[in-house]
């Protein structure tokens, strides 16, 4: 399996993306879970799709050739997946629809929206070039992936990490307990814009490889098995990051060796797998731990 | 009479409905000031408004006559136990070492200087140690000892303490007066939402009866009246004059 690691151009561009992009998902992942905004991040990843679609049919219009480079897709989706955050905000604040309620709409909205997007640029006539395979960011399509897409993947995701270890201490009091954190006169609304920023950039990357629908468990099942097994939050990011890299890592392998297994799928079936391991075995935490030390 | 928070007509409305409306205070600088009042009274709304961290309709807080936004490092918030994630990925010391970060600049860490100060925090509530368990691991009275050390390493000169006995065994509950009853002796303006009428006189040098509006406010001795607990709590609350001895 891993001979294609070492002889393979293609598989190794895609195990290294897969790895950064699990890396960088799998970190900050841990905010989205500890904030209990898992549902937030499944808005974005469903609203990218509608960014997507759009982007490409913006450029194909100024520039009359279909292109799905990321330089092209990732600012359309950036902007679809914070504005679906901001607008489930604003009607959360404005009106007496509840948070829940308004992540659901907000992800109906946007899904139902890019759904229809990219049916009509795909059947449009006379037939836009290079829409084919747009429909792939339902699922992901890290076979894919080129040398450009791994330089951006490593840009936005090295940013966003940078910005993550530059405000630690500012992020993490406010995922903690927001309220105290405004009482210390932190600037609790821009810090929160930012950490939405920094969700919505690790999702956009994560696309590449998983898509827009389980794109969910890339952020949250890495956070959720490294919580087992951990009691501090560095510790937790760093692990969580780990899972997420080596899980992302095999999964992008397994799909190259083996045609007819996507790589997305199998990618969140593995993350699944050290999930139920580290509910059940981690120490302290994990079930079988706690039931043998209670009997 | 030296005031160490002043507040002037301050209203703070929930989706158009006022919680609190018309509230003038004057908290003490010297003493520990009880907010009194029944469930759903604005009590907590009352000392998020004065902290602002929550926005008002209208009015205005002044915290030793500056301007709340000029104040932040004067008061020192102990939220309510309820409202905690327990489950968070923090331990005792991390959570206090958190009272530091309202001095750190951006970019930078708590240094060994932070460290030395967590520590003593911790010490002066017999948490010491606890230091590495993680908070949801405490009993309900070693974690209020560990909000307030989070408190204390903030070193301010305000406390404001939202219901910090709740659920809290009354051996702890004296051991945490005794605490607050020493930062009082060394100068701390200490203000607390309370709900135990029985301990109020005890407790508390000045009161404020509070009931979506200020009732009564001043000195416990002439405020915590019978009277006043009745109007504060409406008219059923005869059975509350057992617990005031006036």
């Amino acid at each position: 399996m891993f001979e294609l690691l070492f002889t393979d151009y293609t598989t190794q561009i895609v195990v290294v993306g897969s790895a950064m992009i699990g890396a960088v998902t799998g970190m900050l992942g841990c905010f989205a879970y500890l904030r209990k905004q898992s549902l937030a991040g499944d808005v974005v990843s469903h609203a990218t799709l509608l960014g997507i679609v759009v982007a490409f049919w913006l450029n194909w219009l100024v520039t009359g050739s279909g292109s799905k480079s990321l330089v092209v897709i990732i600012p359309g989706a950036i902007i679809a997946g914070l504005a679906s955050l901001l607008l489930t905000r604003l009607i959360t604040t404005t009106t007496r629809i509840k948070p829940d309620a308004g992540l659901g709409v907000m992800l109906a909205i946007f899904f139902g929206s890019g759904l229809l997007m990219l049916r009509w640029v795909q059947r449009a006539q006379p037939p836009i070039s290079g829409s084919a395979g747009l429909e792939n960011y339902l699922f992901g399509m890290a076979a894919a992936m080129t040398i450009t897409d791994l330089w951006m993947i490593g840009l936005l995701g090295g940013s966003a990490l940078l910005t993550l270890l530059l405000c630690w201490t500012q992020l993490k009091v406010l995922t903690f307990d927001a309220e105290f954190a405004r009482s210390l006169g932190l600037p609790a609304h821009r810090i929160e814009t930012l950490l939405l920023a920094l969700f919505v950039v690790s999702i956009v990357i994560g696309l590449q490889i998983v898509g827009v629908i389980l794109m969910i468990a890339m952020l949250v099942a890495p956070a959720a098995a490294a919580r087992q097994w951990t009691q501090k939050l560095g510790p937790m990011v760093w692990i969580a990051g780990g899972i997420g890299s080596v899980t992302a890592a095999i999964g992008a392998l397994v799909s190259a060796n083996q045609n007819h297994l996507p790589t997305g799928p199998v990618i969140v079936l593995l993350s699944t797998i050290v999930v139920g391991g580290s509910v059940l075995f981690a120490p302290a935490r994990g079930i079988l731990w706690r039931q043998k030390h209670v009997s | 009479m030296n005031v160490a928070i002043e507040t002037h007509q301050l209203t703070v409305a929930y989706h158009s409905t006022p919680v609190i409306w018309d509230v003038n205070l004057q908290v003490p600088q010297l003493g520990m000031t009880g907010i009194i009042g029944p469930n759903g009274a604005g009590k907590s709304t009352l000392l998020k408004a004065i902290l602002g961290i929550i926005p008002k309709l209208t009015g205005r807080v002044d915290v030793f006559d500056q301007p709340i936004h000029k104040a932040c490092a004067d008061l020192a918030y102990v939220p309510q136990r309820s409202t905690i994630d327990w489950d968070f990925p923090t331990t005792v010391f991390d959570l206090v070492l958190m009272g530091t970060y309202g001095r750190l600049r951006w970019f930078q860490r708590p240094g060994s200087k932070e460290h030395d100060q967590a520590y003593e925090a911790l010490k002066l509530v017999e948490m010491e140690a606890f230091a590495n368990r993680q908070i949801g691991e405490l009993s309900g009275g070693q974690q209020q000892r560990a909000f307030l050390a989070r408190a204390f390493v903030q070193q301010s000169s305000i406390y404001l303490l939202d219901e910090p006995f709740a659920g809290v065994d009354a051996k702890t509950e004296k051991a945490l007066i005794e605490i607050l009853h020493q930062q009082r002796e060394a100068g701390k303006t200490i203000v607390m939402v309370h709900h135990d009428l029985s301990t109020v006189e005890q407790y508390f040098d000045h009161v404020v009866l509070i009931n979506k509006q200020v009732v009564a406010s001043g000195e416990t001795a002439s405020t915590f009246t019978s009277q006043n607990v009745e109007k504060t709590y409406g008219i059923a609350a005869g059975c509350l004059s057992d617990a005031v001895h006036v």
